[in-house]
């Protein structure tokens, strides 16, 4: 009932960024399809992006980053569109030469 | 009539409302989608759990990086989502079991990550206490987004008026890496296009 | 001093919040069923008209007008089937995905002007549900994600048609959102805002003012932006992922009775909210092409009544043009013969893109030129945009992309001051 009627603190977006970053470490470490681990990867960066959101807000602390946190979780942003453009013409190539997108599957160049 | 029926109560505070519910779908989406198995669900719970983000953006006062978040990033997943179901939607892909193995080893690592970033998170009191009332920032976020234009451009509005710093070189802003990323993104564009051509095979010629 | 704040003496806080929220929804949720239900029987009189027949005309006496209402009855009727191939979940909620995101679009459209720019914030309002300062942008963010709800019906039908539909669907969409994302671009970059109530009263006066008319490259920019609204919102001519002859129904095959009316309402809620982005973008907005409310006085200068008699006709102005833009469309609909699908993307990524791209360029050329003039460049700026300018400092505070990229490195300082004090007024 407290948090109802309370203010919200910095902490809570940050326990809030720090649960999605988990469940994208989860993803990323359980899934065997690539896709699926570049889902993880979009939770993961997500989840910075909070991080850095949360300490840019001027809503949130009365000194806060100002205008890099969200500068920067622009760029972080764009960067993420880039690299899942990137990943996903790998694993179309992969999908093509191998008939399947399991990672586990991707071992030929295993020693 | 009284103007609050609940004197012992304090006034329900909205954005807290607001905040609680995108921040609970959020993760209760970004559990699911670790959860489940089938690649197209996964796919739309990490939509639904990504568009509340952009929720937590827009509350967090950020209106130009919750609508960027909204198109870029869950607009990407959709992407993912449709080569989802290009490449999994027909026969034995669409749901890849993972061993019970790699499970507990998972469990243990994330289990570790939780404990050390929600205590990170909540250890420092400053974090702890929200604003003061009195501090509250005008809510107007008029020109958010020409702040932000500007500092793309290489100018920061909101240094102009403090002393420059000499370490950072003024009011130095963004523009190296505004063009540092447009070439990315041009460098981008072209290896993936150059990657995911289409190719044909050897045998037909 | 928001709606709810009035209540509040009478009633305890958070009921008067929830009171007022339900209203805002309930009202918002009218609008966009009324106008998927009048677009319905529209729809079926333009379609008629042109085939050069009648059209319903004995529902509900004449002209059928109950038309829609009784196809409502009946789909309700219907049975809600399932198909046992089919990812149930997913399948289910797959209509409402679609409405929901089509509603949201409706969020952030004002839909007057209202005195958003008033010396005294107590008594400044707009006619928009969330004022957002990139409201352009969300729209456009938005928009593009009503191709979700389609991918996920299409994929839990568990269908080939309907699998085929959602794929098209969004290889459709994804590719027309770039060029439709520069057109929307353009009419930001004259108005210096992303901010819809700015860029609306920014056209007020006579239509020489609308962005349409700004110079010649805006002018073929909205006919883009028509093609490419178009195969946005997945109307013929490009209406592929329900292509009849090919596909069955598309993505729609497999739904039936209330889950099928929701898909076509959130269709037609779309086509209504991209024109109603395209008046504000391009066609004045809430300003008809003769300043009637200016000539009768009816501005919030002359009093609260005088100004919302001004705000409403600014509102049917609005609902007008945007009515004018879903017929357009039908008109299109039963027109032109469906393109196939390569002709689809030859269309995008040949024609509309490098077309967008090259008045993108002309537009910043015209606007080096002839910086601040209106109609096709014969009008030297129009005066209430720039009493607006003077009195609120708030007008141009993003104008500086555009204009502070001039070659003179004393003017850009210049410039880059102005903007600076602009965006320290607002603080």
């Amino acid at each position: 009932m407290e948090l109802l009627t309370q203010p919200i603190g910095l902490s809570h977006y940050l326990v809030v960024s720090a649960l999605l970053f988990v469940c994208g470490v989860a993803c990323m470490a359980t899934k065997r399809n690539l896709l699926g681990v570049l889902m993880g990867i979009e939770l993961v960066l997500s989840g910075a992006n909070l991080n850095f959101v949360a300490f840019g807000s001027p809503y949130l602390q009365s000194k806060s980053l100002g205008m890099d946190g969200q500068m920067i979780a622009l760029f972080v942003i764009v960067l993420a569109a880039a690299e899942a453009a990137v990943a996903l013409a790998i694993a179309l190539n992969y999908y093509h030469t191998h008939a399947t997108v399991d990672v586990d599957k991707a071992d030929e160049l295993k020693g | 009539m009284a103007t609050d029926h609940y004197p012992h109560m304090p006034p329900i505070n909205w954005p807290s409302v607001f905040f609680l519910f995108f921040a609970i779908t959020a993760c209760a989406f970004a559990v699911a989608v670790v959860v489940t198995g089938n690649i197209v669900r996964m796919a739309c719970y990490l939509v639904v759990s990504l568009s509340a983000v952009a929720g937590l953006f827009f509350l967090a006062g950020a209106e130009f990086l919750g609508a960027a978040q909204l198109l870029v990033y869950v607009g990407g997943t959709m992407v993912l989502l449709v080569f989802g179901v290009m490449l999994t939607a027909q026969g034995p892909f669409v749901s890849m079991r993972t061993g019970g193995g790699q499970w507990v080893m998972a469990l243990l690592i994330v289990c570790a990550l939780a404990v050390i970033l929600i205590s990170v998170s909540t250890i420092v009191p400053a974090w702890n206490k929200p604003l003061p009332a009195n501090e509250k920032p005008v809510a107007s976020t008029a020109s958010e987004s020409a702040r932000l234009g500007m500092g793309l451009l290489g100018l920061r509005t909101e240094r102009l008026e403090s002393p420059p710093d000499p370490a950072a070189g003024g009011m130095s802003g963004y523009l190296l890496m505004f063009e540092i990323i447009s070439v990315h993104l041009l460098v981008v564009l072209i290896g993936a296009a150059y990657l995911a051509r289409a190719r044909r095979r050897k045998d037909e010629g | 001093m928001i709606m709810a704040e009035y209540l509040i003496p009478y009633i305890s806080p958070w009921l008067a919040y929830l009171l007022v929220g339900l209203v805002q929804c309930g009202l918002l949720l009218t609008v966009v069923l009324l106008v998927a239900a009048v677009c319905n029987w529209l729809e079926r009189k333009v379609s008629a008209r042109i085939q050069d027949r009648l059209g319903p005309t004995r529902t509900g006496g004449r002209f059928g007008w109950l038309q829609s209402p009784a196809d409502g009855i009946k789909l309700l009727t219907k049975e809600d089937l399932v198909p046992a191939a089919a990812d149930r979940r997913l399948f289910l909620i797959a209509p409402y995905v679609s409405f929901a995101i089509s509603l949201a679009v409706y969020l952030a459209i004002p839909w007057a002007g209202g005195n958003a720019f008033s010396a005294d914030p107590q008594k400044a309002h707009d006619w928009t549900c969330v004022r957002l300062d990139a409201a352009v942008f969300f729209i456009m963010a938005v928009s593009g994600l009503e191709v979700f709800g389609v991918i996920l019906g299409g994929y839990a039908s568990g269908s080939k048609w309907s699998l085929y539909g959602a794929m098209r669907e969004a290889a459709q969409v994804i590719s027309y959102e770039i060029p439709l994302g520069l057109c929307v671009v353009i009419p930001v970059l004259i108005a210096g805002t992303m901010d819809l109530v700015q860029m609306g009263n920014q056209q007020s006066g006579w239509f020489w003012n609308w962005y349409l008319l700004h110079d010649p490259f805006t002018f073929a920019t909205f006919w883009i932006y028509i093609t490419c609204a178009v195969a946005h919102t997945n109307r013929a001519p490009f209406d592929l992922p329900e292509a009849e002859s090919e596909l069955v129904a598309g993505f729609l095959t497999e739904y039936s009775g209330f889950r099928w009316t929701i898909f076509f309402m959130a269709e037609y809620g779309a086509m209504f909210a991209i024109s109603a982005l395209a008046a504000i973008l391009f066609l004045g907005g809430w300003n008809g092409p003769i300043p009637v409310a200016q000539i009768l006085g009816l501005t919030w200068e002359h009093g609260a009544i005088a100004g919302y008699a001004g705000d409403v006709l600014g509102f049917c102005n609005l609902f007008a043009k945007a009515s004018a833009g879903v017929i357009f469309m039908m008109w299109l609909r039963w027109t032109l013969p469906r393109l196939r699908i390569d002709q689809v993307m030859t269309t995008c990524l040949k024609y509309c893109l490098p077309l967008a791209s090259i008045m993108l360029a002309g537009v910043l050329a015209w606007n080096f030129t002839l910086p601040g003039r209106m109609f096709f460049g014969i009008s030297p700026g129009s005066p209430p945009r720039m009493e607006k300018q003077a009195e609120t400092m708030d007008e141009s505070s993003s104008e500086g992309v555009a204009v502070s990229l001039s070659r003179d490195p004393q003017e850009r300082i210049a410039n880059w001051q102005f903007q600076i004090a602009n965006c320290k007024l607002n603080d």
